[in-house]
């Protein structure tokens, strides 16, 4: 029992390793050392979130609500950014790094791990940054329920989390996966509740769309920053189940390509 | 020790699977030289890398009650986009040892100059191997899996590898593949070959050659 206990904390200390080294490597590759380096980590996704507050805000006269447009991009387009890019990066990922695969200890589900946190560290850190920003030049009004706001952001990077999992797992399958992702993700992205809240649909579509776990985990966030200001539909419960549904198939095609992967 | 029970290793091919290792059995000692023979696609990387740890074995088991090393390969173990010091730095991440004294080391035995810092793909085979074997030295195991690292480069550069190989470290454990029949006597004490996925060891190392002489014609 003890030397059982032991090898599981040496297990979990070599994982950490493992982990740390393979988020260093994927900082020098993706952002190198010139420039502003790893500092791309974030401005990345910033400069995508400010381009879109941007576009929306020009248009937003005739966009027919109340909300602040600011915000309401800001909380749109970090959510989308956060589920998405996760499946993105782990899409494909094993190839690059086959060669690292002749040691031991680097498995494929570290791979996953360090890109979907390095992936989860740079959104993470652009919605808040932005956030403080545009508090402080009084662009935005800070969130109402910011223990809320937390709540919706960690189920979406949950959702992306598991979503990442399945979609790179698969693309180790099969090539349709990557080609298939790019087209899906653009165009999950209209129907995930970024441009809209669910009260703003008819009726009758809004049940559809609730079946995408990723609007429930919008609509939330949402209510926690604009109050009673938004009148939000979600189902916690719904979200938690089709998240754990997908974190698991994730899981299981992890394991199904960790036995076939052949290092380089 | 080192123990190979029962491994089998099948692949998926077009039209069905292509047994490459069938029940085969090893077992490696402390301090034990081990020669693996056999022809072009006998199995023997693929024998090295399921010892390794780098890839599972579809049935049976590898026991390792010692440190084992990553295929020391001349290519291998190394991420291209990285420079040959960021591949230092991950691998001493993973293996959990020292990195900045290791440096110089690595320096002068791979004499690379300021190609250090360049990527690894724009390396020619002669400086990959000198990085690898470099590196390979900068970890300590308990036993050495070696896939034909030394077949290339000058004999300067061999002359340096079995110093730091085969003199400072002859007390450990080696798994040596090579197709050099010389390489294979001067440094084993047995030797194991492959044919047709089977593996068959011998005690002594010219009974192990006149098997694989006479198996030679055998496509694996």
């Amino acid at each position: 029992m003890d030397s059982a206990n032991l090898s599981l904390k040496r297990s979990f200390q070599i994982q950490v390793r493992v982990v740390g080294a393979l988020l260093m490597r994927e900082i020098i590759t993706r952002y190198g050392r010139h420039n502003i380096g790893f500092l791309w980590l974030f401005v990345e996704p910033m400069m995508f979130t400010l381009g879109v507050t941007g576009l929306w805000s020009l248009a937003g006269a005739s966009h027919g609500s109340a909300l602040p447009i600011a915000a309401f991009a800001l909380t749109g387009y970090s959510s989308v950014l956060l589920w998405r890019n996760m499946p993105g990066r782990c899409s494909g990922a094993i190839q690059p790094n086959l060669a690292l695969m002749y040691h031991r200890h680097v498995k494929v589900i570290d791979i996953y791990a360090s890109r979907i946190l390095l992936e989860i560290a740079g959104t993470t850190a652009s919605f808040i940054l932005l956030g403080v920003v545009f508090t402080s030049i009084g662009l935005i009004k800070p969130p109402e329920d910011i223990l809320k706001v937390i709540f919706g952001w960690f189920m979406l990077a949950w959702f992306g989390v598991s979503l990442a999992l399945l979609v790179g797992a698969l693309s180790e399958r099969t090539e349709v996966i990557e080609k298939l992702w790019h087209p899906v993700s653009y165009l999950l992205f209209p129907l995930s509740g970024a441009v809209f809240m669910v009260d703003w649909l008819p009726s009758s579509s809004q049940s559809f769309i609730l079946l995408l776990p990723m609007v429930h985990g919008v609509e939330i966030l949402r209510e926690g920053y604009f109050g009673s200001a938004v009148h939000a539909h979600y189902d916690m419960a719904y979200m938690a189940i089709s998240n754990l549904l997908l974190l698991t198939l994730g899981i299981s095609q992890v394991r199904v390509i960790s036995r076939t992967v052949i290092p380089e | 020790m080192i123990q190979i029970i029962d491994v089998v290793k099948r692949y998926h091919v077009r039209g069905g699977e292509s047994t490459v290792l069938d029940h085969i059995n090893l077992q490696v000692a402390r301090g034990e030289k081990i020669g693996i023979l056999g022809r072009n696609g006998a199995g023997k990387s693929t024998l090295i890398r399921l010892i390794s740890g780098a890839e599972r074995p579809t049935s049976g088991r590898i026991i390792r009650n010692m440190s084992v090393s990553w295929p020391l390969a001349f290519g291998g173990a190394f991420q291209g986009s990285l420079t040959g010091l960021d591949n230092l730095r991950f691998i001493c991440r993973i293996y959990g040892t020292s990195t900045e004294d290791k440096i110089p080391f690595v320096q002068e035995f791979s004499e690379l100059g300021k190609y250090l810092r360049e990527p690894v793909k724009t390396y020619s085979a002669g400086m990959r191997a000198r990085l690898a074997f470099a590196i390979s030295m900068v970890v300590e195991f308990d036993c050495f899996l070696i896939d034909e690292i030394v077949a290339v480069g000058d004999s300067r550069f061999h002359e340096k590898c079995n110093l730091e190989l085969f003199e400072k470290r002859k007390d450990r454990a080696m798994i040596l593949v090579s197709h050099d029949p010389g390489f294979i006597r001067e440094h084993c004490q047995h030797a194991s070959v492959l044919v047709k996925g089977k593996l068959t060891s011998f005690d002594d190392i010219e009974e192990a050659f006149f098997y694989y002489n006479a198996h030679a014609a055998e496509v694996a």
